[in-house]
């Protein structure tokens, strides 16, 4: 697969590791989320067969994390973005 | 009397003799001969047999489709099994031995089996050896496993090199026949990067092996042309002898080039290379297969592809038989006999099926003497071409999952589904049969895709041929069939087979591939399957279209394991990374062991020592005693920095950290966000926005993946920066009650006094005289000990300048051997006890995470079954009787119990010979093990055949208070 | 239509044509006591259990494609019970007992071949490890033996003990390990069922739940509504997609597992190898192919397809390991889909729905459980009780904490 890096452009997929859904940018706050929420955030997934957004890590490059968009039935790329600015566009801040 | 079956003509090369060995006798053919075409040269028919019922086979097709002549190619360790014999170019020397016979070919004795086929038939063996229930180890199975397989492994390790290449290109064309030389041309003439692949060692596919002309001239020098400005082409790449075996995702395509089979000696260079090939757009331009009949004993050697038939014949120079009978279902099959007659080869029959005519039988054992018609009569010939029609090679276009549709026009499958996303099929693949269609379609395609990729100079006109008629007619069996008929020649599938498939349920296509084997053969069924669905079809009485098909999966054609594994071999398997002070070890009579990727000293053996133990009780000793240097550069360190980089560390791990003053180290606690420890070491406070952490060896990769997780995923704002350091340090453990001693030597201007310097305590300083180095008074042996790190390119000289600084204390080298005793004996815990399984509460550290802030870990930590009260706790554990030694994995009982899962108690996870105590002891995972201090109960290992009785103890074993440390 | 040797004579003379169909192809029943969504291995054998031990007949099975089109066709066809932890252990240990008297048991051939696996490990650690893990088995009633450097070298020789770059220090050694022709196990099971009265209904996807006040009353269906009891979920690699219409999302995440197959070969290995510091598995199958696999991609697919890397990645470890397997060519690779899970351990449970219960979460892991996953399903669906081996598959186990956790990685099902 390839992955095309927005500040690199298209890179080997063999270059990355993958985290899983990107829900995982949505991670509650520890001291105050109930434990129902803590749960479903580390344990339960849409796990579509479809359009899946999805973490991946330039491990052998620039140590972006990205928000991969790709299909869990073709494994087209439909787009790639920082997942900084994923997580900024949430709500996530300091 | 040799090559009796030579004949004019061809593209072989009748000036360079080579000569080779078939089942040690030495024949010879040409330069351009396949192993396949000089072995009918020489008249050889048999060679091989099948799969179960050992039937004489001969040579049935002319390329990688071949599924009867597969040999044990070369010698010794290069040997090579089941390869075709239809695809090895012969080179001087060659040695070949035929496959899967007891006793010599002509005679196997495995033949009986062909007299028991009434009892073998379809799925037999899943309907016996079922009792006694103990003889399918013992009797049945043996059996079955000693007929099993065709050819043999060398047994021994390859000894070739393959290499793995990168290529990347506009257009990828894959088959160089008609359409592909046609295609290849108009891209490569448009100004595209393009790659024409074949797996040939001759470009032109079909183009050599039949008489079509193309622009005025023979196919074959068409091609030849055309190869040549394709070479002679700045932005065009031929490669020959390459297959193109697997479709993958984005455009990738997987490639073998064989560099070296084609010759007597690889020289030294790699024998394959596995090339990944990223392409922007593919050409699927692989031609088809043609396919058989089914008619009795349609095995024989001397039953041949029609097709096979005249590329023997045009190629090769070679007649495949001196009285040739053609059995067609379509006009491609009459121009064998044109061919035949052309080059003055006896035509004895041709059997049109399209007219009711066909072949019953075939007679003859080894070979065929004669066939028998329909209608009675029979006609003398010693070989038998065959065209049952063509198959388009949509191979590929099934790597994703695409299906091919029933085209009733080609009688065959066609492209269909979802291709690959970026590939195009043209000529025959994509059911154009006829040769000027081809050309015009693959130059169509090419032009087409120019236009897409915005290419801009001339693609040219495409050549010019005329179309042969085409003209086929379904036709798979014959009626009134008696006999057996084969379909799946390599795997011994016949029509009765697929019939009965049928008959007991196995209808649907996918359960009669599994049931009847149909397709699973070493050539994946490619002269069998539509053969074998038409069959399935007429069985269940729905058409072709109905039943469907199959799918073909990666590779195209079978590749070598070692292409795949590429040079990651052997020691080449994975990267070392030495530490800094290895040279040094290794003069130092160090032995070495695998740490992840490391490579650490485990001991450093003495003159004198007689086993490990020696060594490492000497090691841990003189460390307690005066002081020890171990290199510690493996552990991870990352450098974290900036405004929020305490705040950052205070998240992720479980402790606080937003108070740790600047000069001072703090144990730090990580856990997963599932609450389960997941790393420990000790983080640097150097300044107010300056820290350096540590992790183990094994998750430093591992730590820092997560914090920049943490970093930009889930507090983008937090102003800090990260970056590994683990290479850029070398770092030493220096430990022992001289350390600080040693260390008053070798450090600049520092007060090292407990006062001043105190345990915890980091600076950053210089040594001797002015080498940047950062100092850390922390300890995992328990002793009075420091780490010292300084730049790696220093690591060398700093080991050996602090060896001679230790000399008056008698300092030695440790290496992680001791390095564990120490630390068990302490009862610090590593990744024996942190296994990923452990709570912070298990480890007796529930103490340390923090209820008053947020971090990774903290809420989950909290669920019940991870809080238990009787739960696992880390204890130590010494035996009673003292001289025994303690095994890491036994696991507790209670004295009284029986040894069952029931009454586990927990496990001992590390275990040590304390030099200290003059006794083994362990630490280990005990139910409520802080509160049974003092007990005594059995550490059972039964795979270790040991028993013993230990008490439980404190796991600090040695100076529990910890005065050592901070003295 | 009872199998032996003497009904192969038989039907040998008189012309193979006495030979009945495996199953019948029946239409569905408006309605069915239980109804069991998926005709894999796992769904078979819950209705084959169902019928023969609880007396459960009135079941149907639907399958979206053909019987066994699932991962019981798709696998590298190992069975073994070498497990740690407390929560599995037993539970494929029961397996093994199934699978020791399978054939016997249902009349069809299997070839459960118990010809040993043997886990490499290469560092003490992992050695340590593996003693603690044979120590477990021992204790859970299972064969286990920790075999040293020369024991090893002794029963498989060819394996690179000089040149490695990770050198053999021991390995783990189960004897009742072995492999089992896998497509045989769907259609023995599917056999013995449909003599017991189930109906498998082919070509039958299942689109959508009957849910009425949390109650599950049957399912909707490509040929129509069918009305149940009780409805099993058992289509793992798609257990997501199926609970999705029940609006149940689960801790799994569905991964592609590829797996090959070299030629033909005479055979050589005499039972499972497993590479300790690689991703490779391998064992020889009774026609002689080198059956093989490693790691998962690692992204999530429901493709069953793979790609590059890992294929690469395989045959390194291959190669590393046992270095004679060169000059073998690959014949074929495939994909499967994984449930994946948060634990890497499986689900045998009831759901918040009524009347809907789970089967799900089996990873990589499903072929060998094939037998136990059904008994031990069937016993849940009929007693409505968890079986004694499976009472630790709970889907509210996270919310517990009490993970079942063999690997120790954690939340993250790519890693399991």
């Amino acid at each position: 697969m390839i992955i095309n890096h927005p500040l690199l452009g298209p890179r080997d997929a063999a270059e990355f590791v993958v985290l899983g859904d990107a829900c995982l940018i949505d991670r509650p706050d520890g001291m105050n989320a109930a434990s129902e929420e803590m749960h479903d955030y580390a344990y339960v997934r849409d796990n579509p067969a479809g359009e899946h957004r999805e973490l991946w890590y330039h491990e052998q490059g620039d140590r972006s994390w990205l928000v991969v968009t790709r299909s869990t039935l073709t494994h087209d790329v439909i787009k790639v973005e920082l997942a900084r600015d994923v997580a900024r566009a949430r709500g996530r801040s300091r | 009397m040799t090559q009796a079956m030579r004949i004019d003509g061809g593209m072989v090369d009748r000036s360079r003799t080579l000569s080779f060995s078939w089942n040690g006798r030495w024949m010879t053919g040409y330069h351009g001969d396949t192993l396949a075409s000089a072995l009918l040269a020489n008249g050889e028919r048999l060679v091989g047999r099948s799969f179960k019922y050992h039937r004489p086979r001969g040579i049935f097709a002319s390329g990688s489709e071949e599924p009867n002549a597969l040999v044990q190619l070369r010698e010794g360790a290069a040997q090579e099994p089941n390869t075709r014999a239809t695809t090895i170019e012969l080179f001087e020397g060659l040695n070949a031995a035929s496959q899967n016979h007891r006793g010599p070919l002509a005679f196997d004795l495995m033949a009986a089996n062909d007299l028991l086929s009434p009892f073998l038939s379809a799925g037999f063996y899943y309907k016996t050896f079922m009792w006694p229930k103990a003889f399918w180890e013992r009797l049945y199975e043996p059996l079955i496993r000693a007929s099993a397989g065709l050819g043999r492994l060398p047994m021994q390790p390859d000894p070739d090199v393959y290499d793995h290449g990168f290529l990347h290109c506009d257009l990828l064309v894959i088959g160089a026949g008609p359409t592909g030389l046609s295609a290849a041309l108009a891209a490569a003439r448009s100004g595209l990067r393009v790659i024409l692949a074949d797996e040939d060692f001759v470009p032109g596919g079909r183009l050599n092996a039949e008489t079509h002309e193309v622009d005025e001239q023979s196919g074959a020098d068409w091609a030849a042309a055309v190869t040549a400005e394709l070479a002679a082409s700045d932005n065009a790449r031929l490669m020959t002898r390459t297959t193109v075996y697997g479709a993958f995702d984005h455009g990738i395509y997987g490639a073998l080039e064989r560099r070296t089979d084609h010759l007597a000696d690889a020289g030294g260079k790699p024998r394959q290379v596995l090339w990944r090939i990223y392409t922007r757009r593919a050409l699927l331009s692989a031609g088809a297969t043609e396919r058989s009949m089914a008619f009795g004993n349609n095995d024989r050697p001397g039953v041949m592809l029609a097709g096979a038939v005249r590329t023997y014949v045009n190629r090769f120079g070679v007649a495949p038989g001196r009285k040739v009978a053609v059995f067609t279902n379509n006009d491609d099959g009459l121009r064998t006999a044109e061919d035949l007659g052309e080059k003055g080869i006896e035509v004895a029959a041709v059997i049109d099926a399209r007219k009711g005519d066909f072949v019953m039988d075939t007679i003859g054992r080894s070979g065929i003497r004669a066939v028998r018609l329909g209608d009675g009569r029979r006609v003398e010939a010693d070989c038998l071409a065959v065209s049952g029609g063509w198959s388009p090679n949509v191979h590929l276009t099934c790597h994703h999952r695409g299906r091919p549709v029933w085209d009733a026009d080609v009688v065959g499958f066609v492209p269909g589904g979802e291709l690959p996303s970026g590939m195009s099929v043209a000529g025959a693949a994509n059911g154009t049969m006829t040769l000027a269609a081809a050309i015009r379609e693959g130059h169509g395609a090419a032009v087409g895709i120019a236009g897409d990729l915005g290419a801009e100079r001339s693609p040219g006109t495409p050549a010019k041929a005329a179309d042969e008629s085409f003209a086929a007619a379904p036709f798979w069996q014959v009626a009134g069939l008696r006999k057996r008929a084969w379909v799946d020649l390599q795997n011994d599938v016949t029509t009765k087979d697929v019939r009965q498939s049928h008959q007991e349920g196995f209808r649907s296509v996918e359960h009669l591939k599994r049931y009847t084997t149909l397709g699973m053969a070493t050539d994946q069924g490619r002269t069998a399957n539509v053969l074998g669905l038409a069959l399935m079809a007429d069985a269940a009485g729905k058409s072709i279209e109905e039943t469907g098909t199959t799918i073909f999966r990666p590779p195209y054609t079978p590749v070598a394991i070692g292409a795949f594994a590429g040079r990651a071999r052997g020691k080449h398997f994975r990267p070392h990374r030495l530490t800094p002070s290895h040279k040094w070890a290794e003069e130092n009579g160090a032995d070495f062991v695998e740490a992840g990727m490391w490579l650490r000293a485990q001991w450093f053996k003495r003159p004198g020592e007689k086993g490990w133990r020696d060594s490492v009780d000497r090691e841990a000793s003189r460390v307690r005693k005066s002081v020890g240097i171990c290199d510690v550069t493996t552990l991870g360190k990352i450098d974290i920095q900036g405004r929020d980089a305490a705040e950052f560390l205070n998240r992720v791990y479980a402790n606080a950290f937003l108070k740790l003053p600047v000069g001072k180290v703090r144990y730090g606690l990580m856990l997963r966000e599932d609450g389960i420890c997941y790393d420990d070491g000790t983080t640097a406070r150097l300044s107010e926005s300056h820290f350096v952490m540590t992790t183990t060896t094994a998750n430093a990769v591992l730590v820092f993946r997560n914090l920049e997780f943490a970093r930009q995923c889930l507090w983008p704002d937090l102003d800090v920066h990260l970056i590994s350091t683990t290479d850029g340090w070398a770092q030493f453990a220096v430990a022992g009650p001289k350390s600080r001693a040693l260390l008053s030597k070798v450090v600049d201007d520092l007060d090292l006094s407990n006062d001043a310097f105190p345990f915890m305590a980091c600076a950053e300083c210089s040594v001797f005289g002015g080498t940047p180095a950062r100092l850390f008074r922390i300890s995992f042996s328990g002793e009075l000990a420091y780490e010292i790190a300084v730049p790696a390119r220093y690591g060398d000289s700093m080991m050996r300048a602090l060896m001679k600084a230790g000399e008056e204390f008698d300092a030695v080298p440790y290496g992680t051997e001791a390095l564990g005793v120490l630390r068990i004996e302490k009862g610090h815990v590593a990744g024996n006890e942190i296994t990923g399984q452990t709570t912070a509460r298990m480890l007796g550290l529930r103490g340390m995470v923090s209820r008053s802030k947020d971090a990774i870990g903290l809420k989950l930590s909290e669920r019940d079954a991870m809080n238990e009260d009787d739960g696992m706790r880390l204890a130590g554990f010494r035996p009673v009787d003292r001289s025994v030694i303690l095994t890491a994995g036994a696991h507790f009982l209670n004295p009284g119990d029986s040894a069952d899962m029931a009454h586990d108690q927990g496990w001992m996870t590390s275990v040590a010979y304390s030099p200290e105590l003059g006794m083994s002891v362990g630490l280990g995972f005990l139910k409520r093990g802080t509160d049974r201090i003092g007990e005594t109960i059995r550490a059972y290992s039964p795979v270790r055949d040991q028993d013993v009785i230990v008490e439980v103890c404190s796991p600090h074993h040695v100076d529990p208070d910890g005065v050592r440390q901070r003295g | 239509m009872r199998y032996s040797a003497l009904r192969i004579l038989k039907e040998g003379l008189t012309g193979n044509r006495g030979w009945e169909p495996v199953w019948r192809e029946p239409e569905p029943r408006p309605e069915y006591d239980i109804v069991i969504i998926g005709g894999g291995g796992h769904g078979l054998s819950t209705a084959y259990y169902l019928a023969k031990e609880f007396g459960e007949r009135n079941v149907a099975v639907l399958e979206k494609g053909w019987l066994g089109s699932g991962n019981v066709g798709r696998n590298t066809t190992i069975i073994r019970s070498n497990y740690l932890l407390e929560g599995n252990q037993p539970f494929y240990e029961f397996s093994l007992k199934l699978w020791e008297g399978l054939e016997q048991d249902f009349n069809y051939n299997a070839m459960v071949s118990q010809r040993g696996i043997l886990n490499l490990c290469h560092s003490d650690p992992q050695r340590d490890a593996f003693v603690r893990r044979a120590n477990a088995m021992r204790l859970s009633g299972a064969d286990a033996m920790v075999l040293g450097p020369d024991e090893i070298r002794k029963m498989c020789p060819y394996l690179d003990h000089e040149n490695a770059r990770f050198p053999i220090t021991g390995a783990l050694w189960q004897p009742r390990g072995g492999t089992v022709r896998h497509d045989a196990v769907a259609w023995g099971y599917a056999r013995g069922a449909d003599k017991r009265g189930v109906d498998i209904i082919q070509n039958c996807e299942v689109t959508g739940f009957d849910i009425k006040n949390g109650r599950c009353l049957g399912v909707e269906t490509a040929k129509g509504p069918i009305k149940a009891r009780k409805v099993a979920m058992c289509a793992a690699g798609s257990s997501s997609r199926v609970a999705a219409f029940a609006s149940m999302r689960l801790p799994i995440e569905s991964h592609v597992l590829q797996a090959f197959v070299s030629e033909g070969l005479k055979p050589v290995l005499p039972g499972v190898i497993t590479f300790g510091a690689g991703h490779f598995y391998v064992s020889q199958s009774d026609k002689g192919g080198l059956v093989f696999g490693g790691d998962i991609d690692g992204y999530n697919s429901y493709a069953q397809r793979g790609n590059l890397p890992v294929v690469e990645d395989v045959c390194e470890g291959g190669m590393a390991i046992m270095p004679m397997i060169g000059r073998a060519r690959l014949l074929r690779m495939w994909g499967g889909v994984m449930d994946m899970s948060m634990d890497g351990s499986p689900f045998i449970d009831k759901t918040h729905v009524e009347g809907l219960y789970l089967n799900a979460g089996w990873c990589y892991g499903g072929f060998k459980a094939t037998p136990a996953s059904g008994y031990c399903y069937a016993h849940l669906l009929a007693t409505d009780q968890p079986h004694e081996t499976a009472r630790f598959f709970r889907l509210d186990r996270f919310r517990q904490g009490a993970m079942i956790d063999e690997k120790g990685v954690g939340a993250q099902p790519n890693l399991h």
